[in-house]
């Protein structure tokens, strides 16, 4: 028998999604490991957050007053409090930009075995982990020695928890290091002239389109389509678009009722950003590529071949 | 002050390939450097040349075959290189704690007083090297840096976080500090073709595990890679076949039925 201990987690006063996954993917663990959930909440609205997260499946959540935001060595103090307390063997958390502030220093600073950006899991006798590598192109199974561990889910990969639960709420005390790394604000990445999030059709482009100068192939075809010009991440990297043009993790979530997905070959933090579209196109050189496996039409082919013949089509 | 680097050549996976075992097929392979750590690097040299790194030191752990990708650091201005390998990790599917003794008793050889890391290996996508090793050694840390400013006389780093959403963390990092780069932090150059030469001239020490004092127990791995396989397709896409003028017809068509059109 092993508990599990889940961290949930938030933003300027908000419970992120991946707090209500984390719910349903500890469950699991925990049902696996025959032993019981307990829920981390640290810093912010504690109270409220907890309220909110008591669902079906929870046993127990910990509320630990420690600032406004996030802050790694608080996440990681009160994590720490809260492994001593409840004995858990596994702890869960998420594999979010804030996950990967903390997760690899408190596997580390607790000597637990760390498998990152599980996408799914067994236990018999041992903890199977199912991730993927090189660039979503393969999956894998991973075998963790031992029964202690430390895991970070994918967001967005299991569902949310619904429903009123009756978990034991219990605030606990948490140290409050003073930090080496202190926030001191946020900023939000300017809003540029359009809104991507707002379109209707996005035309999409990635590092398929190889040179700067070639931009104008898939603005052309955009105009065409009365669509908007949207972008990956490296695209953006290179200054080629504005990142307000870029979708993703780390941009906007779009939700056109068609992405023209063009060079792009479907990288999960890209994916993240997408994948709520209605109807998704993808054109592309690399029949492997995971752009096609959430993809509704598939053109295995090369960009400056269609793209103009498609062009044509709409002249 | 001397600045580290984390600097990993990385496989790609060509776009037709075969999968032996655990693993994918050599041939199917093509090595470069991971475009995280290209990142990283740009931004030490930047330091060199601000006059606030006295040194930039690159260190990987790899077989000989990555001194290639090693080099391409060094032309791009990295002062020297270590290069840690190992029989004891040949086949293994080494875990972050592995690959932290490893840097942690390059560290103490080193005493750098900032490490540059990359947010990501591209090939295994652990993204939890450099802050594991932060932990390890007493560094403070910062991941997924997008902005960075060294501030020598307070002692610290001001940097970005990119957060999920469009959104950036401002925080103040105290130095000495291990920071996990993210890509768009600046312009990774290319490699000159003076840097090029001057690189063959650059030393890559090479160490083993017994070099560093470490022993093949400490860097036993507690993951085992027990099978890979290509991932199940999510949808039942329509692939739509034909040279590009039929590709393009069928697309138009089924854009159309969509709405589409100008
Ligand atoms: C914390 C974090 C956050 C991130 N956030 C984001 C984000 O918000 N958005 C985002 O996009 N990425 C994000 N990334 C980066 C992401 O991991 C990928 O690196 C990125 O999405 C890759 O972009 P790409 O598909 O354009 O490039 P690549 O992966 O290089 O793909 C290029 C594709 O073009 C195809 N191609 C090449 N030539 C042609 C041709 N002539 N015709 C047709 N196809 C061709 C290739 O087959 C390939 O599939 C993030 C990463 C991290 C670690
Ligand atoms: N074998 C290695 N050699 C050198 N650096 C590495 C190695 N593995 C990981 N790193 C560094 O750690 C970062 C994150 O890698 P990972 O945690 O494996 O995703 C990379 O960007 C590299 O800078």
């Amino acid at each position: 028998m092993t508990d599990v201990l889940a961290v949930a987690e938030h933003r300027r006063g908000e419970l992120r999604d991946v707090s209500y996954e984390i719910v349903t993917a500890g469950r699991e663990l925990a049902d696996a490991l025959d032993g019981d959930l307990h829920l981390a909440v640290i810093a912010g609205n504690v109270d409220r957050f907890a309220d909110d997260l008591d669902r079906p499946g929870v046993d127990t959540i910990y509320t630990l007053e420690n600032g406004e935001e996030f802050d790694h060595n608080a996440y990681q103090s009160a994590v720490e409090t809260l492994l001593a307390r409840t004995d858990a063997g596994a702890v869960l958390m998420p594999n979010s930009v804030n996950g990967l502030d903390y997760a690899p220093a408190l596997a580390e600073s607790y000597d637990l075995p760390l498998v990152t950006d599980a996408t799914g899991f067994a236990y018999d006798d041992g903890l199977t982990v199912t991730r993927e590598m090189y660039g979503s192109k393969v999956e894998t199974t991973v075998d963790v020695a031992g029964d202690r561990f430390a895991l970070t889910i994918r967001e967005g990969e299991w569902e949310a928890t619904e429903g009123v639960g009756d978990a034991v709420i219990e605030s606990v005390d948490a140290d409050h290091p003073d930090s080496g790394a202190r926030v001191q604000g946020f900023e939000e990445v300017a809003g540029g002239d359009v809104d991507i999030s707002e379109a209707d059709v996005l035309v999409s482009v990635g590092r398929g389109i190889g040179e700067e100068e070639n931009l104008e192939l898939v603005e052309e075809l955009a105009d065409a389509l009365g669509a908007t010009l949207s972008a990956s991440r490296p695209i953006v990297d290179n200054g080629w678009l504005e990142k307000n043009r870029q979708v993703g993790q780390s941009g906007k979530v779009v939700t056109p009722t068609v992405y023209i997905a063009v060079g792009i070959s479907g990288a999960v933090q890209h994916v993240a950003g997408m994948k709520g579209s209605e109807t998704i196109v993808a054109i592309n050189t690399d029949p492997n590529a995971p752009i096609f496996d959430i993809a509704d039409y598939g053109i295995v082919g090369d960009l400056f071949d269609v793209v103009p013949e498609l062009i044509a089509q709409f002249e | 002050m001397k600045v580290l680097v984390t600097v990993k050549e990385v496989a790609e996976v060509g776009d037709d390939f075969s999968i032996e075992g655990t693993e994918v097929a050599e041939s199917d392979l093509e090595y470069d450097l991971n475009e995280w750590d290209d990142y990283a690097i740009e931004a030490a040299v930047q330091l060199a040349e601000a006059g606030i790194a006295d040194e930039v030191v690159g260190v990987t752990i790899g077989p000989e075959r990555s001194e290639e990708t090693i080099r391409m650091a060094l032309a791009k201005g990295v002062d020297r290189a270590v290069r840690v390998w190992d029989d004891a990790f040949e086949g293994q599917f080494a875990d972050v704690e592995s690959k932290v003794d490893v840097f942690e008793a390059v560290v103490d050889d080193e005493d750098p007083g900032l490490v540059l890391s990359g947010v990501q290996a591209s090939d295994d996508a652990f993204g939890a090297t450099g802050v594991a090793l932060a932990e390890r050694i007493g560094f403070e840390h910062a991941a997924v840096v997008n902005d960075l400013a060294i501030d020598e006389d307070a002692a610290v780093a001001n940097v970005h976080r990119e957060l999920e959403g469009g959104i950036e963390e401002l925080t103040e990092v105290d130095l000495p500090a291990v920071l996990t780069v993210q890509t768009g932090l600046n312009e990774p150059r290319y490699a000159s073709l003076r840097g090029i030469r001057q690189a063959q001239r650059k030393e890559i020490a090479v160490a083993d595990l017994a070099d560093l004092g470490l022993s093949a127990d400490d860097v036993a791995s507690a993951l085992t890679l027990t099978s890979m396989y290509e991932p199940e397709s999510e949808s039942d896409a329509e692939m739509i076949e034909g040279d590009a003028g039929e590709t393009a017809t069928r697309l138009a068509e089924v854009l159309r039925a969509k709405g589409v059109d100008a």
